[in-house]
């Protein structure tokens, strides 16, 4: 159970930054369809920074360093390449969706292109690197180890720094949109920008404030992604997640705690099925009576291996959670007003 | 809009709206090559190994596209090839662009193209050889593979007609959906679909095996060697039958009226509701017909296990869409472009320091631009309309820069004023 909820955790922490990065775009109005592509950028740029960072022995001596450090400069290359997006929507008054579907085209390629002239392969992988006693080390994400309480083992046995950045930021930003003033006035201009210019707010830069952070985040996402799920590999893809992180966004109905609840649901999900063998399959047929079941019942037997010992069963669960729960939860769902439609100061 | 200035009023060629979108796809496709030559350029002269030249050589690979093969047979050969690739690619970027029109965007094409793929290879492999005619089979598969397509597209339609949910959200999940039943399916019936006999068990068995395959009419010989068929021919004749559909009939009529605006459609009688369905039913039917064309084409392997990653010409069918401003017709055009960009990209790393990534990079900054489009046709229609034509600089006002921004806002204070006195 605690090796459960470990590895939930793991999946559930990039789909949470992502999902409310994707929430401070679309609450100033902005659809960012391109959390994908910044996510691809910023695990890049985080993953071209460790590789150069770990040329110099004390980086190698202080990991954790290193991880925060990448994780920053991965937020700030998310926020870098989403201005592209901004200046598309908010300045040319593009469709948002070709700017951000661009967006998604625009980074693997940049990255793959990079990547390959730079190292001539099409993944960017994290070597052992020498540390300052001359011994080659790992990248070690991993925080600590050890044994602990129950509850701290959850937390911090295997743990990631990236998980307690991520969980600190969310927290920080859900309370900023709703608390602050700033926060405010971008909420307003996600459902009626005119109203709020009418009151002396600056749509722009608001919707600029609110792409950028959207893009940081999501930067973020990409690297703790790469770090934690995909064992420090840059490979010019994240499987998808910001796709996932968008949708998780619009089933926590665009409210951090639907977004907090969506994610850590679908991270179970996710993670049920990456381990069901050892989470499901093996304390069942620990069970006598399972074993009696499986021994006198040659249909049930059939169906048991045929779907439940299926990797492909459990990959089904999340997404088809995730549909069903939409179908009944979809009639109090609300999305920001204005959100897509570049801002026209003329407009009623 | 389009047919308010048709028809009592001359109407000057640039404010014409299909040579404006012609101009802004062309202006757009320059932008594109440009910024991929600057980076190659970039590269040549920041890295000490590449040549400045082979930034020059680079570029001039990419968009030679098929030419970049040398001597006249293997030209023709790869020509072969890049009109049958380009043939899914055309069916994707249909379906994408018939959901735009009704105002809906179609991200879901990769999952219908994969149920698409699978109901034909099923039915083109199961059917024992001689039992029927071998174009019967055909038949057969093609019309279940675009049926399974149909089913797939008209989940998110459903669920964005009756329970108001996001179709991009259903999309996705529907794909990740897809790419698990599919290779679920398949991982079932192994013994009966997966190529074992060539021991490519990555792979389902070429349809080619059980006798099927898409007539070819000599195209093969033709581009000898290829593996044309007259798939592409079936796929430009769905584009015109699209076409014809949307612009002459009233359903098509209806269809883009839900997409200019669902309310006002409502309100005028149409059954809003039932075409969000069928839209997304038949650009599902759409992407999964480019499946069944490239699968039955006999000689082509379909890697099965494919849970964790989906078909990249499902999501390309999106700037194929986008760059053709969603004209039928133009994503006939859109498609063997970019196919033409990427054979010429596939022969970077054989010839220059580069790779194939660069032809995706010009893909990428062109549908940038393609955003840009509505900008570059109010210029246009500005431009014609102010009889003192301001310095023809259209290609330029693409820069990134804030100041053509800044140029088009000012003008849309001035009206803002009146609407606002009107509106008090």
């Amino acid at each position: 159970m605690i090796f459960l909820l470990q590895k939930t955790l793991i999946f559930a922490i990039p789909l949470l930054i992502v999902a409310l990065a994707g929430m401070y775009a679309e609450r100033s109005g902005i659809i960012n369809i391109a959390l994908d592509g910044i996510m691809i950028f910023g695990a890049f740029a985080g993953a071209i920074a460790a590789f150069g960072l770990r040329q110099n022995p004390f980086f190698v001596d202080n990991n954790q360093l290193l991880f925060a450090l990448c994780l920053l400069i991965a937020a700030v290359a998310g926020a870098a390449f989403s201005l592209l997006l901004s200046f598309s929507a908010i300045n040319l008054k593009a469709d948002q969706t070709i700017g951000g579907t661009a967006l998604n085209l625009l980074a693997p390629a940049v990255t793959l292109f990079i990547t390959k002239v730079l190292f001539n392969k099409d993944k960017l992988e994290m070597d052992t690197a020498v540390a300052s006693d001359g011994s080659r080390r790992d990248f070690g994400y991993a925080l600590l180890n050890g044994d602990m309480g129950s509850v701290g083992q959850v937390f911090f046995d295997k743990a990631y720094i990236s998980t307690f950045i991520a969980i600190g930021l969310f927290i920080l930003l859900s309370v900023w949109i709703y608390k602050t003033k700033t926060g405010l006035r971008m909420r307003s201009c996600g459902e009626h920008p005119q109203a709020a210019a009418s009151v002396g707010i600056n749509v722009v830069k608001m919707r600029y404030l609110g792409t950028t952070i959207s893009g940081a985040l999501a930067g973020f996402g990409g690297y703790a992604y790469v770090a934690t799920v995909a064992n420090g590999t840059a490979e010019g893809t994240v499987a998808g997640m910001g796709f996932l992180a968008l949708a998780i966004m619009i089933f926590g109905n665009w409210k951090p705690v639907g977004i907090a609840l969506g994610s850590l649901l679908f991270g179970f999900l996710k993670c049920l099925a990456v381990t069901y063998n050892k989470s499901l399959i093996q304390p069942l047929e620990a069970h006598e009576w399972m074993k009696t079941l499986l021994a006198n019942n040659e249909g049930f037997k059939a169906f048991y291996e045929a779907i439940f010992k299926n990797m492909y069963f459990y990959n089904l669960i999340p997404f088809v959670t995730v549909l069903i729960v939409l179908a009944f939860t979809s009639k109090r769902s609300r999305a920001p007003k204005a959100e897509g439609i570049p801002y026209d100061k003329g407009a009623r | 809009m389009r047919n308010t200035a048709t028809h009592t009023e001359k109407v000057p060629f640039f404010r014409k709206p299909a040579v404006q979108s012609i101009v802004a796809s062309v202006i757009c496709i320059f932008g594109g090559l440009l910024v991929g030559f600057l980076v190659l350029l970039f590269m040549a002269i920041f890295s000490k190994d590449i040549p400045f030249s082979e930034a020059f050589k680079g570029i001039l690979i990419v968009l030679s596209g098929p030419g970049a093969a040398g001597n006249p047979k293997d030209i023709l050969f790869t020509c072969g090839n890049m009109l049958f690739t380009a043939t899914p690619l055309i069916m994707t970027g249909l379906s994408v662009s018939l959901a735009f029109k009704t105002g809906l965007f179609n991200i879901g094409a990769p999952g219908q193209y994969l149920m698409g793929a699978m109901g034909s290879l099923l039915v083109a492999l199961s059917i024992p050889q001689g039992s029927m005619p071998a174009w019967l089979i055909w038949t057969l598969a093609f019309l279940t593979g675009t049926l399974l397509g149909v089913v797939w597209g008209a989940i998110p339609g459903f669920f964005k007609a009756k329970f108001n949910v996001n179709e991009v959200i259903v999309c996705i999940l529907t794909n990740w959906i897809a790419a698990n039943v599919v290779s679920w399916v398949f991982y079932a019936n192994q013994e009966a679909f997966v190529n074992f006999a060539e021991t490519k068990t990555n792979f389902i068995r070429k349809t080619i095996s059980n006798g099927v395959s898409t007539a070819t009419f000599g195209l093969d010989k033709l581009f000898a060697g290829s593996y044309l068929d007259v798939s592409i021919l079936i796929a430009c004749l769905i584009a015109v039958l699209l076409y014809v559909m949307l612009n002459k009939t009233t359903f098509g009529y209806e269809l883009k009226a839900c997409g200019y605006n669902r309310n006002a459609a409502k309100y005028a009688g149409m059954n809003e509701k039932r075409n969000i369905m069928l839209s997304m039913a038949i650009a599902g039917g759409l992407a999964a017909c480019g499946a069944a064309l490239w699968c039955l084409n006999g000689q082509q392997d379909f890697k099965w296990n494919t849970y964790q990653a989906l078909p990249n010409v499902g999501f390309n069918g999106i700037p194929a869409a986008l760059l053709a401003s969603n004209n039928p017709i133009g994503v006939i055009f859109s498609a063997l472009f970019l196919r033409y960009i990427d054979t010429g990209g596939s022969y970077l790393p054989g010839e220059t320091a580069f790779n194939e990534y660069v032809s995706q990079l010009i893909i990428a900054v062109i549908i940038y631009f393609a955003g840009f489009s509505k900008f570059i046709k109010d210029f246009l229609t500005k431009r014609s309309a102010k009889k003192t034509p301001l310095p023809p600089k259209a290609p330029e006002r693409l820069d990134p820069e804030p100041e053509p921004a800044a140029d088009t806002v000012q003008p849309a204070e001035v009206p803002a004023g009146g609407k606002e006195g009107e509106a008090k």
